[in-house]
């Protein structure tokens, strides 16, 4: 090369060499620079969820009581969740909680909307009406029911129960109080989610001969799909992380009869100083949400739903 | 790739300007509608309406008439209140939480939406992934770990460490919700800032930011909304009473009073409350838009 060339060919070709390095660190820079920007969000992210969950999976497999040593001790704490009554009465209570939820405030919520659909005034007072109490902060949802239901002095003096302190009553009555929060946000998202579907369809199904319940079945149902399925969804992630209600309004009382795993994980690792045992009871939690979120995103790859 | 919430402006679900939307195709339901509609408004505003009319009662009265309007109101219950539960401290430790959460959820969703709407980074459809599941894990999964982090670093008992917490648990949600409001935007002025020479930092300040208001203030609705109603987090970070924000130190107050003077609770309770329902429908198109857009998926 260099008898051929000389020197200055060379050195051309190291200067293309080096052009050639600059313009593909140039390249990666272009292509990885709007990193840059989702800089903070990683940073936060990996200081509160990610670190946190990976040391809950790590913490789940050891004896840690928060201070001290830890000491690894294999899938003792799962075998002990297994097999520990508290745990699998709570679950229990996550399970009804789940059920409630998704049997009482998704139809009212339905209703609701379909109500709202086959009026012609007032709607957006309705929605404003009925969505104020999500607003609202738990702590004081919790004490307007309270006074509402109060043994001593309210409803329950009439009737003579006392709903939180009745070992049967308390869980149905603190969903109950959820419930009142939450059912009209469902009210707003279907009623938005009908508002969609196209009206020719209904005016078709008219020329037909269809009834209101005929299209509410055969068209407002399959209408909403999308929005009714991942609602449910996460009907059923929310029905396992409950906590503020319990905590606030029973503590899991009386005698755990409202005990659901959130109270659980926080008293065990607050109160009774057992944090490893609280992370396992943690991941499990992580587990059902994560599976369900999968399941979720599988589907609406496979069926397509567009959103 | 989808996403989680809308593509396009976050709509707007209650909006009386479209005349176009009434109608739906569905028959009219005549008078029974309302009725059963009126039901259903009994059912959300009774019990807070109860909840006003007990806060101006006394505890005698409160015994013999739980369930009407009081006899004699009894404002000073307010300033009783709002002296015993220690609520000025309280509102004004809730406002600088709500709003330095507002400012960094909104800093960092910010950057990230850009980046992930507009600048297709590589990676951006894990990080979707990421953003969907992580906002939906539970955060009792994180509560153990952070607090024996936060002892560690001081940040226990502390205001920015709860403000830290709150960006990072609201973060995913609000940059999904954003991403998708910037993706309804045209791009055609960002094309032509960039062949003016417009380069990343300039577009977003001066292209997008502008066109992405709404979307902005929608997130900063929602995730101000969450720090001020958040409870778990915020009755384990924080110790010292004169630290508790008004959520908490109503919490303290129940917790400490409801046995002895439950009308007094009360009270604090409707001052607590009075503001979110102003707040509310002041802001009630866009808040509404952006707490329902997660479920939004039609």
């Amino acid at each position: 090369m260099s008898i051929v060339g000389g020197p200055r060919l060379a050195s051309s070709l190291a200067r293309t060499e080096q052009r050639t390095r600059i313009s593909r660190a140039w390249r990666a820079w272009r292509t990885w620079r709007g990193w840059v920007f989702v800089l903070p969000l990683l940073l936060v992210n990996v200081i509160i969820i990610v670190v946190p969950a990976a040391l809950s999976v790590y913490y789940s497999f050891t004896d840690w009581r928060g201070f001290g040593q830890a000491h690894l001790v294999g899938l003792d704490n799962y075998l002990r969740l297994a097999s520990d009554p508290d745990f699998i009465s709570a679950f229990v209570h996550n399970i009804v909680w789940m059920v409630y939820f998704l049997a009482i405030p998704i139809p009212i919520g339905l209703a609701g909307a379909f109500l709202l659909l086959r009026i012609r005034r007032w709607r957006t007072l309705f929605q404003l009406i009925f969505f104020a109490p999500y607003v609202i902060a738990s702590v004081i949802t919790s004490q307007i029911w309270k006074n509402l239901i109060d043994p001593n002095y309210g409803l329950g003096s009439f009737f003579g129960f006392n709903l939180l302190g009745d070992y049967n009553l308390a869980l149905p009555t603190i969903a109950t109080i959820n419930m009142w929060a939450w059912w009209g946000f469902l009210v707003v998202v279907f009623f938005g989610a009908m508002q969609a579907i196209n009206p020719e369809l209904y005016e078709a199904a008219q020329i037909d001969g269809a009834g209101v319940f005929a299209m509410f079945w055969s068209i407002m149902l399959p209408g909403i799909r999308p929005t009714l399925m991942f609602l449910g969804l996460m009907t059923i992630i929310w029905s396992f992380l409950a906590f503020d209600y319990v905590y606030i309004l029973t503590r899991g009382g009386p005698a755990g009869a409202s005990d659901v795993l959130a109270t659980l994980l926080y008293r065990d690792a607050f109160s009774a100083a057992e944090v490893g045992y609280a992370s396992a009871v943690g991941v499990v939690l992580g587990a059902i949400s994560a599976v369900i979120v999968g399941l979720w995103l599988v589907l609406r790859r496979l069926r397509k739903w567009d959103i | 790739m989808g996403h989680l919430v809308p593509s396009g402006a976050t709509p707007s679900r209650i909006d009386r300007s479209e005349a176009a939307r009434l109608e739906t195709g569905i028959p009219a339901g005549g008078i029974g509608s309302y009725l059963a509609l009126t039901l259903l408004v009994l059912f959300a505003m009774g019990p807070i309406i109860l909840f006003v009319f007990n806060s101006l009662k006394t505890n005698s009265e409160l015994a013999i008439n739980p369930l009407g309007p009081p006899l004699q109101p009894r404002w000073s219950n307010f300033i009783d209140a709002w002296v015993g539960a220690n609520l000025a401290a309280g509102f004004l430790n809730s406002a600088l939480i709500v709003s330095g959460t507002i400012l960094g959820t909104c800093f960092v969703a910010i950057g990230a939406a850009y980046a992930m709407a507009r600048l297709r980074v590589p990676g951006s459809a894990a990080l979707l992934i990421y953003l969907i599941i992580g906002s939906a894990l539970p955060t009792q999964l994180f509560i153990t770990p952070i607090f024996y982090l936060w002892v560690k670093v001081n940040l226990y008992n502390t205001q920015i460490g709860l403000i830290i917490i709150y960006i990072g648990l609201f973060s995913p949600f609000a940059t999904l919700l954003l991403r998708s409001f910037l993706m309804g935007i045209p791009v055609e002025y960002e094309e032509a800032a960039r062949v003016d020479g417009a380069g990343d930092w300039q577009v977003l300040w001066h292209i997008v930011l502008p066109q992405a208001w709404p979307g902005i203030v929608s997130i900063a609705l929602v995730s101000g909304l969450a720090a001020y109603d958040e409870f778990l987090y915020a009755v384990t970070f924080l110790q010292d009473t004169d630290k508790l924000p008004v959520s908490i130190a109503l919490y303290s107050f129940q917790t400490s009073t409801y046995m002895r003077n439950q009308v007094l609770v009360n009270a604090a309770g409707v001052l607590m409350m009075v503001p979110v329902l102003v707040f509310f429908l002041l802001v009630q198109r866009r808040l509404v838009a952006g707490l329902t857009a997660g479920g939004l998926v039609a």
